[in-house]
């Protein structure tokens, strides 16, 4: 309908993405009446959608063609705004944005960089920055995944995991089931990916390239290398995430910090160990044997 | 990095066992000034209380006054901002955390088993050490605590009495020299609430065991324990016998 009335095929792009972004308004407004508040985050939502990517649109018709360098940068851009994103989502970890940029410049790093070394992925600009950003975006959705999981399982099980450091165990044994779950439950979606590759789901490179006028096999092929590349990834990210993690459950002295109740121990400030009872005289206080 | 810095300095900071001067007997467990703070508010300040071998000393105290910070700071599940412990004459700073909880069980409100087997669940101290438990070893355990034959019973089958009592086994296979016992029964009902404190009485003397126990309730201190320590708004106030702590504490404002 659009395409007979829109002929130069920018105008037909936006009126689509006006279409598109009124049905998904008229979504929200449908669930505000269910009483499901989704209205301003939709809005919000879809306006940083259009913009980011237009800007990245525009970005990548600057980049294209030029010096493939270029490249790394806007990869590492990408890398560093996905581990913010990450971060957002899981801020009550102490210390989370290190581990998220650690296990998504890591994790999403080394796929890439293995692939364009075995020619699994071009160097050209064209197809490095948007092969690159479906990697480091997966890679920031399973750090998000294992991180929030990880938090929510510690929390769950303060209990068992303080019984096992009062019976003298180290942290990285109390924590070891929760870091599986974690791992576990971040890779579901890749899993699934995986699984249901082409049954319920033709992901973007498959149909990018069909609708493009590629053969629909060798697009086929293609998307699952794509989707191997995904699980890699996915795979490699979360585990260096809960390795990661794992140092900023626990103090120095081996305490569980990631708790629920906030009460985090503190640490030792040396040569303190009067301050906190300065108003207390010693004889007052003291206890002996009777 | 979290070691000697927190000397005191006192006589009893080498190893050997602190003599108590008014009763000769040796010290196993002494705080001095422990406190912790978080963000402006004080948990525990200053704490100073001497506990003897063999000792079991009550900690009362209104709820929110502090006892199960105090109990914490012992086990070092968290940091103390001012002050130390001292463990058989030894500061606790010079001790490696683990070491310190392996010498000093703790047993909590909850059982908080392990998903598993009862025996998985008492050889699991030991394990930590790279002892292995033997089964009749852990046969013995389970005997002591009333649970004999449930050695292999997963643990999600268990009441709470019995959970609490493993839990209880559990810490033992350690062989604490201090036990903490942090309301050990408040969370059962009260037929298993007088089961538990009968077993934990008598293998409290039995073992001659040193022992500080956090209880809410009055009557149970004076069953366990001769000496008791009131606890209020984190600062210790009294020092005595059970009864004449329990009439301090009557009188709280």
């Amino acid at each position: 309908m659009l395409s007979q009335i829109f002929h130069d095929p920018l105008t037909l792009r936006v009126a689509q993405a006006i279409g598109a972004a009124t049905f998904a308004l008229v979504v929200a407004y449908v669930a505000q009446w269910s009483g499901i508040r989704l209205q301003r985050e939709t809005i919000v939502a879809l306006v940083r959608g259009i913009s980011q990517i237009i800007i990245v649109g525009v970005l990548l018709t600057f980049v294209l063609g030029k010096a493939q360098w270029l490249s790394t940068f806007v990869l590492l851009g990408m890398m560093l705004a996905g581990a913010v994103i990450a971060a957002q989502r899981t801020k009550h970890i102490p210390g989370v944005m290190q581990v998220t940029l650690r296990a998504i410049l890591l994790g999403s790093g080394l796929v890439i960089g293995i692939m364009v070394i075995l020619g699994v992925i071009d160097t050209t600009v064209a197809t490095l920055i948007p092969v690159g950003s479906m990697l480091i975006a997966n890679a920031m959705n399973t750090t998000a995944l294992a991180l929030d999981r990880f938090r929510a399982e510690v929390e769950a099980h303060t209990g068992q995991i303080e019984a096992g450091l009062a019976l003298g165990a180290a942290p990285n044994v109390v924590i070891a089931p929760y870091v599986h779950a974690a791992v576990q439950a971040s890779l579901i979606p890749s899993v699934n990916n995986l699984r249901s590759l082409g049954i319920v789901w033709i992901p973007g490179v498959m149909a990018g390239m069909v609708l493009a006028g590629s053969n629909p096999i060798v697009a086929a092929i293609y998307q699952f290398v794509v989707v191997a590349m995904l699980f890699a990834t996915a795979g490699t990210t979360a585990l260096l995430c809960t390795l990661f993690v794992r140092s900023h459950a626990f103090s120095p002295a081996a305490q569980l910090v990631l708790r629920p109740d906030g009460l985090r121990p503190l640490l030792t400030i040396p040569g303190n160990s009067h301050t906190a009872g300065t108003q207390l005289s010693d004889t007052d206080n003291r206890a002996h044997g009777a | 990095m979290l070691t000697s810095t927190r000397h005191d300095g006192g006589p009893a900071a080498s190893h050997e066992p602190t003599m108590d001067p008014h009763s000769g007997r040796d010290v196993a467990l002494e705080t001095r000034h422990l406190s912790r703070s978080i963000t402006g508010k004080v948990l525990v300040n200053a704490i100073s209380v001497q506990v003897q071998r063999g000792e079991i000393l009550a900690v009362v105290g209104p709820s929110g006054a502090g006892k199960s910070s105090f109990l914490r700071l012992i086990n070092r599940l968290d940091e103390p901002t001012g002050g130390t412990v001292y463990l058989a004459g030894q500061d606790y700073y010079q001790l490696a955390p683990r070491e310190l909880r392996s010498r000093v069980g703790m047993v909590m409100q909850a059982a908080y088993l392990f998903p598993g087997t009862v025996a998985e669940n008492v050889s699991f101290g030991p394990r930590q050490q790279g002892k292995y438990l033997n089964p009749s070893e852990i046969d013995a355990l389970l005997e002591e605590v009333g649970l004999a034959g449930l050695a292999n019973q997963d643990v999600v089958h268990l009441s709470g009495g019995e959970a609490q009592r493993v839990s209880l086994a559990r810490t033992l296979a350690n062989q604490p020299e201090v036990l903490l016992l942090d309301e050990p029964t408040s969370a059962l009902d009260e037929r298993a609430e007088r089961e538990v404190e009968t077993l934990l009485t008598r293998i409290l003397r039995e073992q001659n065991l040193t022992a500080l126990i956090v209880t809410h309730d009055m009557a149970q201190a004076a069953r366990i324990a001769k000496r008791a320590i009131l606890i209020n708004a984190g600062r210790l106030v009294r020092v005595g016998t059970v009864q004449e702590v329990l009439n301090a504490e009557s009188n709280l404002p």
